[in-house]
């Protein structure tokens, strides 16, 4: 993909006292593109967030928006607008007031703030309130608005901090869908900050894995998934099972290993090393007795199952090893297997993972 | 709070709160009942009348020191207030302030000394430096002791406000200019106008420092006052005081209501 640079990180360091928030941090975000920051609580996603929009300043490094340094550009000559977690709505002012507000600092004409005003509540369906003040609002309208106001100046990069994260569940999803497609409408380059695994695979174009003041992988949804580069990231995206195994041989992308669900080849994300490592194998890649179909098969023993509607989570015993597996209720018959009973399991190699332990 | 442990249902609640009020407002009470007194004599009363009340408004040096008292009061509060309000910002809202708690001490100390010490220091100063102006002196010295009392309300509000507004206003590319005059300061409002309201009060009711600096022509109320007592009490004195209670309830009044107005916006 040939596309323009957005953003561009470069080596950015920052400490808080002794605590280091960002290690050297570089990537690149695409203009267009709904790129999403995930990681933990303190893994420095949000101090990023905050040094695009001109909040925090690097120790070291830079940071470029649409190739222009801005490191010491402050927020307000920046043509980058936030969705914060708090919404942080004017508590003093009526909606049109708060979307607004930017447009006037920006010194547009009255007549055309109004239009605008108009066109953005109008937008995110807010028009009927357009004269309340945000307290008299619920926490999903608060959130439209907020997103109306950080728009409505034509932003050439928007920002949003865990916008979703106050909502509840319904309504978090029906933003999401409202999210991609205000991107995909607006063609503005979103940066989305959450903690939220989910969130990040159902909505980004890209997403960058932060793990402890660094980034740890940035790629697609299905890269991110499917080929963590290691244990932080195969264990913070979805849920896995941990193997400890042996390297016998190893390629440029794949490894030989012997482990305790026997000998096969496996896909690695780099060249390994001959020794001991980590096998990743999701709890959906095993399959589990009619359903138990691949390469290889072996008999476990049921420990425990946790029945949760659409799927049933299994904790299984097999060659010696505790493994979670996840089965599709597809029919009523032979939905839940019973804990002690002996049952077939099968997985394909590919489907599992290789990691540096 | 479960109703079993309402304060309300203790034994002697009803009488203890009766002996409060009455302890806390009799004495103003008997201030108000006499001032309308037709009897020169307080404690005898003989009918009802509001010759005090002109004898007093038209008592010219009571007016002159009314004016006198205003006048410094305005003043001391616009400074004191413009003072507490920058030294509030920089204290609570800049960054990487050292000494932020020894600043906000240091600010705060003259509430803790006694004002006669503050009083006395003024006089000294003021003769060191040499102004003579008896005005200019009760303004300064108002001004000075005033800032710590308006300093508290305007601390506590800019602390209890969410930083996210500021920033968010600064997002939308308002100027630091900007998001004072339309973010910050509307949001503090309620702060900054309790901080004012106390200097207008502590300044109106100044007795020690304002009797220290007065001189010909720079009398203010309370001294006024406390001289009128000394040469004996009139039933004038019940008519002024049942009048700065009453401009006292009228300042009250709207402190609430704008507090009260306040609190609901954030």
């Amino acid at each position: 993909m040939d596309r323009d640079k957005a953003v561009e990180v470069r080596g950015v360091s920052k400490s808080f006292g002794s605590y280091q928030a960002l290690k050297s941090v570089s990537f690149d975000i695409g203009a267009n593109e709904f790129f999403t920051m995930l990681g933990p609580s303190g893994c420095g996603k949000t101090t990023l967030l905050r040094m695009l929009a001109g909040f925090e300043s690097p120790d070291s490094g830079a940071v470029l928006l649409n190739r222009r340094e801005v490191t010491s550009i402050p927020p307000h000559k920046r043509r980058v607008n936030t969705v914060f977690q708090s919404y942080a709505l004017f508590p003093h002012m009526t909606l049109e007031q708060n979307v607004a507000y930017g447009l006037e600092n920006l010194g547009w004409e009255r007549a055309k703030i109004r239009a605008r005003t108009g066109e953005m509540l109008e937008r995110v369906h807010m028009s009927a309130f357009a004269s309340r003040k945000p307290a008299q609002l619920s926490g999903g309208q608060r959130q439209r608005v907020a997103l109306a106001r950080a728009l409505a100046p034509e932003p050439e990069i928007l920002l949003l901090d865990e916008p979703l994260s106050a909502l509840d569940l319904k309504l978090r999803q029906a933003m999401r869908d409202e999210l991609r497609n205000l991107q995909r409408d607006t063609g503005i380059t979103f940066v989305f900050v959450t903690h939220d695994q989910e969130e990040a695979l159902d909505m980004s174009d890209r997403i960058a894995v932060l793990g402890a003041g660094e980034v740890q992988q940035i790629g697609t949804p299905t890269q991110i998934y499917e080929e963590p580069v290691n244990r932080f990231v195969a264990d913070f995206v979805g849920e896995t099972n941990f193997l400890d195994v042996e390297v016998l041989e190893a390629q440029a992308d794949r490894a030989v290993i012997r482990s305790a669900l026997g000998t096969f080849e496996a896909p690695a994300t780099k060249l390994m090393q001959k020794g001991p490592a980590t096998l990743s194998l999701r709890p959906e890649k095993i399959n589990l007795g009619d359903q138990a179909a691949g390469v290889i098969t072996l008999d476990a023993k049921v420990i425990s199952q946790n029945y949760m509607g659409g799927f049933t989570h299994y904790t299984l015993e097999a060659g010696g090893v505790t493994l979670r597996a996840s089965r599709r209720n597809a029919s009523r018959q032979g939905d839940l297997v019973p804990s002690g009973e002996a049952i077939t399991i099968g997985f394909l190699p590919a489907s599992a993972r290789v990691l540096a332990s | 709070m479960s109703r079993q442990h309402d304060v309300k249902r203790y034994p002697g609640f009803g009488w203890l709160t009766i002996v409060f009020f009455a302890w806390l407002y009799l004495p103003l009470l008997v201030v108000v009942v006499y001032s309308f007194n037709a009897n020169r004599i307080a404690g005898v009363w003989t009918g009802f009348s509001l010759d005090w009340y002109a004898a007093a408004l038209k008592n010219v040096p009571l007016m002159n020191a009314l004016k006198t008292s205003v006048t410094v009061a305005l003043i001391a509060t616009a400074v004191a207030t413009s003072v507490a309000l920058m030294a509030a910002l920089a204290i609570i809202r800049g960054r990487n302030v050292r000494f932020r708690r020894l600043s906000e001490t240091v600010v705060n100390l003259p509430l803790l000394l006694p004002e006669i010490v503050l009083a006395v220091a003024s006089l000294i100063l003021f003769s060191l430096v040499g102004i003579q102006n008896g005005m200019l002196k009760l303004i300064l010295a108002h001004s000075a002791f005033c800032t710590p009392f308006a300093f508290l309300p305007i601390r506590a509000r800019l602390q209890g406000m969410n930083l996210d507004f500021e920033e968010a206003s600064a997002d939308l590319y308002a100027s630091r200019w900007t998001t004072f005059r339309r973010v910050t300061l509307p949001l503090i409002f309620p702060g900054v106008f309790s901080g004012a309201m106390l200097a207008f009060l502590i300044s109106m009711d100044d007795f020690i420092t304002s009797n220290m600096l007065a001189s010909g022509g720079t009398t203010t109320l309370p001294v006024y006052i406390f001289s009128l007592i000394r040469s004996g009490t009139s039933p004038e004195l019940n008519a002024i005081g049942t009048l700065m209670i009453l401009a006292s309830l009228i300042l009250a009044t709207i402190a609430l209501l704008v507090a009260g107005r306040g609190t609901r916006n954030t």
